[in-house]
């Protein structure tokens, strides 16, 4: 699904990822795990198309398409999904209004007719449940005020909503309570289906206890020095990255 | 033609027209005239030397001389309205065709006993005696060239008398029109609005063209609002994009009353608005919400000014602005607060939006305060789209051009959802989405 081959980005004229290889076919839930500072938040963004990520070597293939040549709502439409690890407050755009256009704009997409108000309703309300939300949030501004494990939670439900095909998930765990952490990691679970990728980005080996990968890659100074199965978590766990700094190097398949 | 010529050209003009003004057989009303166009002769028009007219420069209304225009109906028809009426609001319908009273396009309906509604001009000449303890009171000639030059002319626009204790439960919709047909028409409407003790009432001035032509509105409207009244005031400019509007609204507020204005500005070349509110007892409250959207060369100028004259009142100002293409806006906000007025509670904020390299705005809060126990807060911001989240929302599948537009749509909504009566606030909301969403057409305006 997902194909990064020797990915070199700059931001702002410093080199933050040296080389990046990795491979992610559907169904498969992959781990980014690093230190801060490793690449691991440029790599989220540049596959979901941000502004300012320049990227000088190598290519990144979606689906068969070339990712690098498309806009950030294409790679949406597309159904690329980036869980933010800090969600955008927007005030004065309903979260109802946010859903329904990200909604309506994958089905225009995918050539479906847009969904009508009752349909979506239904939808979003049994989503809601998946993470626990109080639907009192639908009618609030994006974000403004939320707490953050309200924040991470309304990611998940875009997300759920969204049903995408390659979801990113940036530190969604990070600054979570080991509830708020529960309920976000049972709707990642929810969300595992055999047509589906997920990629989650993260400092602390904590979500995976919950959401067990199937392979994880360690990321540092803008390399993957290290990819191996769900035992890897545990090994950082013990030993830490700076562990890793005596092994050598390798690059992942 | 020099600021002379222009101040002769007007006198002349007075000359010629106020023998049939309406009125004129009352001394005290031509005295009322007479003094406003010496004030006018005096003063002329405002300079940028004058620090209140800084940032507005008024040279293009002085390219020529406008004249007064035609009575009659001038062919507007019930039809040509429809765009500028609110759908699904039951009011109470009075219109102005250039500036003159037209009976064939106000219906006014059922009014609660006691209550009037009528044409200035008619009222001045069948019972001048009920405009005597009000009008030309508060409008302040002295400082604005431009209200003396209403006043020297006044004849027509919309009074409404509410008497003492009377809720008027629909709204009374003031439209003037501007045909913009034939010269450069001066459009001068004057209105009176005066609301007694516990009486509440509501009164939308809509400004209004049928032709993008030049022509000037110089418009005046006093409010007096006795003991624990409640008006609310709205004003929706959609002049013509090469007309010039100029607006003086000044209200003076007794014991315990409500003012509240929603002062929304779409069209226009030039536009000018003073607010001019003062307390004269204890316990008032003023709200002024504004809200501008502007595009190509069009100039927006927002005065306000407040004064706390009397202890414990309350004002609140919110304005806010979107500016694209090489649009400019100016605002001003003055809140006085005198040594006696103890327990004041002001708060005022004026954000901009820029859509464009080429957009410019000054923006000035001018809090002026001589009492000690207060509580008095301001804000004024400008700035431009969130990057942050543009990104977001084209992250989730929303193209550029139209997370933008609903970004600056947002934006604007604060304000709008201050807008109490729902088919009004509807009406603002389409104007806003039909020039949002359509954003790149806005440079072809000009």
């Amino acid at each position: 699904m997902l194909s990064i081959n020797n990915l070199k980005v700059d931001v702002a004229g410093k080199s933050i990822l040296h080389g990046i290889n990795l491979d992610v076919k559907a169904g498969e839930v992959h781990a980014i795990m690093g230190p801060n500072a490793s690449g691991k938040s440029t790599l989220a963004h540049v596959l979901a198309g941000r502004d300012g990520y320049e990227v000088i070597a190598g290519e990144i293939t979606y689906n068969g398409k070339n990712l690098l040549d498309m806009a950030p709502e294409q790679r949406a439409r597309e159904g690329i999904f980036l869980a933010f690890q800090y969600p955008v407050e927007i005030p004065g755009v309903s979260n109802i209004y946010l859903l329904k256009a990200a909604v309506n704009a994958v089905r225009k997409e995918q050539g479906l007719d847009q969904l009508d108000a009752i349909d979506f309703l239904t939808l979003v309300k049994e989503k809601l449940k998946l993470v626990n939300m109080n639907e009192e949030l639908l009618y609030r501004s994006v974000n403004e005020g939320f707490s953050g494990g309200e924040k991470k939670r309304n990611e998940i439900l875009q997300m759920a909503v969204l049903e995408p095909k390659l979801a990113i998930l940036d530190e969604t765990d990070s600054g979570l309570d080991i509830d708020a952490l529960k309920t976000v990691a049972d709707g990642i679970n929810a969300l595992r289906d055999p047509s589906r990728a997920m990629i989650l980005v993260t400092h602390y080996q904590r979500l995976l206890n919950y959401v067990v990968p199937d392979h994880i890659h360690v990321l540092a100074e803008g390399r993957i020095v290290k990819s191996g199965d769900k035992t890897l978590a545990h090994e950082l766990e013990r030993h830490g990255y700076s562990w890793l700094k005596e092994q050598p190097s390798a690059h992942t398949a | 033609m020099s600021d002379i010529a222009q101040i002769n050209a007007y006198v002349d003009m007075f000359a010629h027209a106020s023998k049939d003004l309406p009125g004129n057989g009352e001394a005290w009303i031509q005295q009322v005239r007479e003094k406003a166009l010496a004030r006018f002769v005096e003063q002329g028009f405002p300079t940028r030397r004058d620090e209140d007219w800084k940032y507005t420069n008024v040279a293009p209304i002085q390219k020529s001389v406008f004249k007064l225009p035609d009575k009659g109906l001038n062919g507007v028809g019930h039809e040509q309205l429809d765009n500028f009426l609110f759908r699904d609001l039951l009011c109470h319908k009075l219109v102005f065709v250039n500036g003159h009273y037209s009976q064939a396009l106000t219906s006014l309906g059922t009014l609660p006993d006691g209550v009037s509604v009528d044409s200035l001009a008619q009222t001045l000449t069948n019972r001048p005696d009920a405009l005597r303890p009000h009008l030309g009171q508060y409008a302040t000639i002295e400082k604005y060239g431009f209200a003396a030059l209403n006043t020297a002319f006044l004849s027509d626009g919309a009074y409404v008398h509410v008497p003492a204790d009377i809720i008027v439960p629909a709204p009374i919709h003031v439209l003037f029109v501007a045909t913009g047909d034939g010269e450069e028409t001066l459009v001068q409407p004057r209105n009176l609005i005066v609301v007694e003790k516990n009486s509440q009432v509501t009164i939308i001035e809509s400004y209004i063209s049928l032709a993008e032509t030049r022509y000037l509105t110089n418009a005046v409207t006093e409010v007096v609002a006795d003991e624990n009244c409640a008006i609310e005031h709205y004003k929706v400019g959609q002049e013509s994009l090469k007309a010039f509007h100029i607006g003086g609204l000044y209200i003076q507020q007794q014991a315990n009353s409500r003012f509240t204005s929603h002062n929304i500005t779409l069209g226009g070349a030039l536009v000018r608005n003073d607010i001019q509110a003062s307390f004269a007892a204890e316990g008032g409250e003023c709200v002024l919400n504004g809200l501008y959207l502007v595009t190509g060369r069009q100039h927006v100028d927002n005065h306000t000014d407040i004064d706390h004259a009397q202890p414990r009142c309350t004002s609140r100002e919110f304005y806010r602005g979107v500016l694209d293409g090489r649009a400019r806006a100016v605002f001003n906000g003055r809140i006085v607060v005198r040594q006696d007025a103890q327990h004041t509670d002001a708060q005022l904020e004026n954000k901009n939006l820029l859509l464009s390299r080429d957009a410019e705005v000054d923006t000035k809060p001018q809090l002026e305060i001589y009492a000690d126990d207060v509580k008095c807060a301001h804000g004024a911001t400008v700035g431009q789209l969130d990057q942050a989240a543009i990104y977001y929302l084209r992250s989730r599948g929303i193209a550029e051009q139209d997370a933008r537009s609903v970004l600056t749509y947002a934006f604007l909504g604060d304000v709008v959802r201050r807008i109490g009566i729902k088919p009004i606030r509807t009406y603002v909301e389409e104007k806003l989405a039909t020039r949002l969403l359509h954003g790149r057409q806005f440079e072809e305006l000009t």
